[in-house]
């Protein structure tokens, strides 16, 4: 059965079958949406335990003709890297779908755009054809500016004002701006590979002389660092999670970020690996400043979302120092990172959303006493940010501690630089906790509710899977580091 | 001689006669029967044509040419003469006098435009071309009561009479120092190694220049704007679409067919005149409030992109260029039919009428909100597909700076195509009340919208059509 296929076109056609619903009906339009989700949910968990990574490499392997003549074909493919992608974007497009249940405002639009999305993000984890992946890679850009723009929320603090169109309009043009460089990328590598083909296993690893690759690789870490968050090219991502509504935060900050990551693997790294191997000590440069900048950002905000967003920038930092370790240690923490965090600060965006949806307000200064209301709420805020602080039994810990030994045994000044960004990480994490949760409940706050018992599954499911990759990572782990082991194959200095 | 080799050219021909005759005799009520009866009539020269597949003839000693790449482009025109009468209907109910003419006029700007595809030799191009824009000049003024579109028609004939003079005087050039003016002869004088002196390199820009106003290619482009503006709504779309692709059309065969050779000679000229046109275009496209302002700058900047693949012109790159050309034309012309559509029911055409668009109609904001991503290149859509071919073809031929240029010019026009999506998503209607879009629009529209992700998703047929078609140019 050709499993992958099936993964790309369940959320697509789900999309089709909700344009046919009239748009009155908005439960039969919420039941379309959780099936497909659910559907994916089990294909991509499928895919992820029939995964074999004794054997490793590609698997599932599909090839349609598509264009000959350009050299394009329709191929794809999973490896060890992108099985665990494809399982957190199963994951979290079925509590996404729960956590949007409420959604009122033109529902069928919103639904379709999710479920369109979804498509886009899938596709980029499995096509094995540099045409496709920037196809799909850019369809996932697509539906964002709708999203956000139309179901959105503004920030507004007097003197600091974000409207929603101005959070849609600066990640759509900074994340199409960082397409182009891909682009280009593609595109070079595609001439002075002078193959005649897009087929990244045709490409293979040394397509390009290594001058040409050392050229040819900042298109790649750069154009995809703007979407995986990549200091300075971050900016977007803090004002776009704001913006966007809840469902819509959850997939951006858990899996279209990673995009951006899983593309500097894939791509750069898979097709440059000399390339990469010159440009790292910049990446590792640039993964420490995001890992504390993002913290320390973090540490001053106002807008309980807007920690959020800069804490998803400090994290993703951590996946680009793995990445730049380019030794197997660091690069499985990456991955995992990758993974633990797109569970993770799904986790935290739905929370938010919760308290946000209830007290219609995100100003940290005027919680206070949360917990006694919304006692849920709190108790998986404390998991997610114990999480977020790498404490042990969850699954930040594991990916974290193997970034820092990775940094350690290649940049140890930048271990160090990053073990101080996680202390910062603990105090706005703690801090949160404190001016949000706990303390002396504020008057004001006596009707708050705890969540719906359709949210409170949602984020159930995600606070389940932070725990269980904490305490038995063996099966994530074991399939990344099947698919780690090749792409540092090519690299001289790796190892 | 083989007449029946002619069989598409006198059937229009007969039916815009046909047209202006039956229109003596019709009363004004039913007017629109004509429409009706050309569109019929043209799907049907559509099947005639047909059975010229596979022939291949040089009439008159290679002034007109029977071959798969006229085929091709007539069957294209054909179709684009069939949508932009069915979409001029109720305009010109609304809206204008003289509906036969209209329709026949229409109908003469086919058969132009067929001629310019099959054109072997510089006079019968230039004549077909002429004949082409003699329908546009006056149909651009059909608007007899709007001082818009009086000034439209005159700016487009005092600037289309100069551009014209421009080319001729490049083509006598390109006759004087090559010695005829049949398309394969001058390709083989130009290959012949013989020293033509600066002569032709002066030809070859006023040749460039001259057709550089027919695509409105920056700096010959001021005219489109004001003409987009002031003509007629269907007839700014037929501009965008149809007269542009013709002129393409026949650039693409001048170019590869007989100018070839002397390729280092120009191909400076038209990566630069490509540079220029989409930067320009693009940028000013940004402060535009008019709508159809906003689409001509649009499609200058969609010129200079096809100006990127006559600058590679390779067979992939032709190939490429009639590729975008096709996506092209059925994107610009479903982002036209749903604002002909929405003038028809509201009488407005400014960007903040806009407002609120996807709750009064989602049909039309749906349209153009896929049609504007499909300009800018987004994928799932004709433009992505079309885009990465072109450029992947030019990038092939050296021309990468170019083609990353383009790229940031996609950008660029993603930020004025968002800001008409905000106004149609964002921002609540400033009237309430859903529109109801007519029957035979709707229709239109739904086909329009089907061919752009048919094209985007899966264009391997129309790629092989048109691979069929551009072999004929590089034997």
């Amino acid at each position: 059965m050709p499993v992958l296929t099936a993964i790309l076109l369940l959320p697509f056609l789900g999309a089709l079958v909700i344009l046919l619903v009239p748009s009155a009906r908005v439960l039969a339009i919420k039941v379309v949406a959780a099936v497909a989700a659910s559907g994916t949910l089990g294909l991509s968990l499928y895919v992820f335990l029939s995964y074999d990574h004794v054997r490793g490499g590609y698997q599932f392997i599909e090839t349609y003709r598509w264009l000959p003549g350009a050299g394009i074909s329709f191929h794809l493919g999973v490896d060890g890297i992108s099985v665990p992608m494809v399982l957190l974007t199963g994951v979290i497009i079925f509590a996404g779908v729960f956590i949007a249940w409420n959604t009122a405002l033109r529902a069928k639009d919103f639904f379709v755009l999710l479920l369109l999305l979804v498509t886009g993000v899938m596709g980029v984890f499995i096509s094995l054809d540099l045409f496709f992946l920037f196809f799909f890679y850019e369809l996932a850009v697509l539906p964002m500016y709708l999203l956000i723009g139309v179901w959105g929320s503004s920030s507004d603090f007097g003197t600091f004002i974000r409207t929603k169109e101005y959070g849609a309009m600066k990640l759509t043009i900074y994340l199409v701006a960082g397409s182009v460089l891909v682009w280009v990328g593609i595109l070079a590598v595609y001439v002075a590979a002078g193959l005649g083909t897009f087929d990244m296993v045709a490409l293979g690893r040394d397509a390009l002389t290594p001058d040409l690759q050392r050229l040819v690789f900042p298109l790649f870490l750069v154009g995809f660092g703007v979407l995986a968050g990549l200091w300075p090219f971050h900016t977007w991502s803090p004002d776009g999670h704001v913006a966007a509504p809840t469902a819509v935060s959850m997939l951006h900050a858990g899996v279209l970020m990673k995009l951006g990551a899983f593309g500097i693997i894939r791509v750069g790294i898979g097709l440059l690996p000399q390339g990469a191997e010159a440009w790292m000590p910049l990446l590792m440069v640039l993964g420490t400043i995001n890992v504390v900048y993002g913290a320390i950002s973090a540490l001053s905000q106002r807008d309980l979302k807007y920690v959020v967003g800069y804490s998803s920038v400090s994290h993703m930092g951590y996946v680009l120092m793995g990445f730049a370790t380019l030794n197997p240690v660091g690069m499985s923490g990456a991955v995992l990172q990758m993974f633990s965090h797109g569970i993770m600060t799904a986790l935290f965006f739905a929370l938010v959303g919760f308290i946000y949806d209830r007290a219609h307000t995100r100003d940290i200064t005027m919680f206070g006493g949360l917990a006694k209301r919304m006692g849920t709420t709190a108790a998986f805020f404390t998991v997610a940010g114990l999480t977020s602080m790498g404490l042990p039994g969850l699954s930040g810990f594991v990916a974290e501690f193997l970034v820092f030994v990775g940094t350690f045994q290649t940049y140890p000044l930048f271990g160090a630089l990053g073990i101080a960004g996680a202390a910062i990480t603990a105090i706005y994490i703690l801090r949160l906790l404190a001016r949000v949760f706990f303390g002396p409940l504020d008057p004001r706050w006596e009707g708050l509710s705890d969540p719906t018992r359709i949210e409170t599954f949602a984020s159930a499911v995600l606070v389940l899977v932070l725990i269980f990759v904490g305490l038995y990572p063996a099966p994530l782990m074991a399939a990344i580091n099947s698919g780690i082991g090749p792409l540092l194959a090519g690299i001289p200095g790796a190892g | 001689m083989n007449l029946w080799l002619f069989l598409p050219e006198f059937l229009v021909a007969g039916l815009a006669f046909l047209i202006l005759g039956t229109d003596l005799v019709l009363p004004p009520a039913r007017k629109s029967l004509l429409a009706y009866g050309g569109a019929l009539g043209l799907g049907g020269i559509m099947a005639a044509t047909l059975t010229l597949q596979g022939e291949e003839a040089r009439l008159y000693g290679g002034l007109f040419l029977v071959d798969g790449y006229a085929l091709f482009f007539k069957e294209f025109f054909l179709l684009l003469g069939i949508l932009i009468l069915l979409a001029s209907v109720e305009f010109v109910e609304k809206n204008l006098s003289h509906a036969g003419e209209y329709y026949g006029l229409i109908l003469f700007s086919v058969l132009a435009m067929m001629l310019m595809t099959a054109s072997g030799e510089l006079l019968t191009a230039y004549i077909s071309l002429e004949l082409l824009s003699f329908c546009l000049y006056i149909l651009a003024s059909y608007g007899l009561h709007d001082p818009r579109s009086n000034e439209a028609g005159v700016k487009f004939i005092l600037l289309g009479a100069f551009s014209s003079a421009i080319l001729l005087y490049g083509l006598s050039l390109v006759y004087g120092l090559a010695g005829t003016t049949e398309f394969v002869a001058i390709a083989g004088v130009l290959g012949s190694g013989e020293d033509l002196g600066p002569g032709l390199l002066v030809g070859l820009v006023l040749v460039i220049a001259g057709f550089g106003f027919k695509v409105a290619a920056v700096p010959f482009h001021m005219w489109a704007p004001d003409v987009y503006e002031g003509a007629p709504l269907p007839i700014t779309a037929y501009l965008s679409v149809a007269s542009k692709a013709a002129a393409f059309a026949l650039l693409l065969r001048l170019f590869a067919v007989a100018f070839m050779p002397a390729m280092d000679e120009w191909r400076g000229i038209m990566a630069g005149l490509a540079a220029v046109t989409m930067t320009v275009g693009n940028l000013v496209a940004i402060p535009q409030r008019n709508i159809k302002r906003l689409l001509a700058y649009s499609s200058i900047g969609q010129a200079g992109y096809l100006l990127v693949g006559l600058a590679a012109l390779s067979p992939m790159a032709s190939s490429g260029m009639v590729f975008h050309l096709a996506g092209f034309a059925v994107t610009n012309l479903a982002a036209f039919v749903a604002i002909i559509a929405y003038y028809n029911l509201s009488g407005k055409e400014d960007i903040p009428d806009y407002a609120g668009l996807a709750e009064r109609s989602p049909l039309l904001a749906t349209t153009l909100a896929v049609a504007f991503f499909s300009l800018a290149g987004l994928p799932f859509f004709a433009g992505f597909t079309t885009k990465f071919y072109l450029f992947a073809a030019a990038a092939r031929e050296g021309l990468l700076w170019l083609v990353a240029l383009a790229m940031v010019n996609s950008l660029i026009s993603l930020y004025y195509y968002l800001l008409v999506i905000k106004q149609m998503y964002m921002v609540p209607p400033s009237e309430p009340g859903r529109l109801r879009v007519p029957g035979l629009l709707k229709g239109i529209l739904v086909l329009l919208l089907f061919g752009i992700v048919i094209i985007g998703i899966y264009p391997a047929p129309l790629l092989e059509a048109i691979d069929g078609a551009t072999r004929f140019l590089f034997p």
